[in-house]
């Protein structure tokens, strides 16, 4: 099991040739990427920043729970940090099981404590020139818009 | 005592500044930290942001010393 934040860009097959072994029967790969929009404003890019230490910490420790939950502990998890241009991977998560429910399962679990525990941020960078912090606490500014 | 304060994303920007030293008569709390930053933030920030201490969420009732490192986390949004 290997978490890291970084500040290059992420190579997913690296993550995944750390994860692979012989009695591996099932690989999940998560990438989580920048979107060109968001709330209905044009996206250019997205900054991303962390109190690296707590949340090295506290992305170690969910790695951890996922290897205990999981029975695994073919998992690598990163997540970049500093200025992302639209595509990019911010988040790359490998797992890899015996079997194909906790490979998936393992990875679901981790984006998503990932989201609601480490103390990462991103400023959103719209089209307009305008920049702010994401408050995923916050209610939606679009009210209209179908599909959202 | 004095604490120092990490902030980050919308309550680095309200501050103007990464951290802050506040001097608290102790016994002081988590609350009482948050409760001062609040004010010094103004209205623009987060409401209910979290709060740790030593880099693990803290409870809103637990005391601070001097040595502790403190920090405000206003809603994460990674991934």
């Amino acid at each position: 099991m290997r978490t890291a934040l970084v500040e290059r860009p992420i190579d997913p097959a690296q993550l995944l040739a750390e994860v692979a072994a012989d009695g591996s029967g099932a690989t999940s790969l998560f990438l989580g990427t920048v979107r060109d929009v968001n709330d209905g404003r044009a996206v250019t890019g997205i900054e991303y920043s962390a109190y690296a230490r707590m949340a090295e910490a506290e992305l170690h420790r969910i790695a951890g729970e996922a290897v205990e939950r999981f029975a695994t502990d073919r998992i690598a998890v990163e997540h970049r940090l500093g200025e992302l241009g639209l595509g990019e991977v911010s988040v790359a998560i490998a797992v890899s099981h015996a079997r194909r429910a906790p490979a998936l399962e393992a990875s679901r679990f981790i984006i998503e404590e990932l989201k609601r525990r480490v103390p990462i941020w991103k400023r959103e960078h719209y089209a307009d020139g305008t920049r702010e912090w994401v408050d995923p606490t916050a209610p939606a500014r679009s009210t209209t818009g179908a599909g959202r | 005592m004095l604490v120092r304060v990490l902030l980050f994303a919308s309550y680095a920007d309200a501050l103007g500044a990464e951290s802050i030293g506040l001097e608290l008569q102790p016994p002081a709390r988590v609350r009482d930290v948050l409760a001062e930053v609040k004010r010094r933030a103004g209205p623009t920030v987060p409401p209910s942001p979290l709060v740790a201490v030593n880099a693990e969420y803290a409870d809103l009732d637990r005391l601070v010393e001097a040595s502790d490192e403190v920090a405000i986390i206003p809603p994460v949004a990674g991934g």
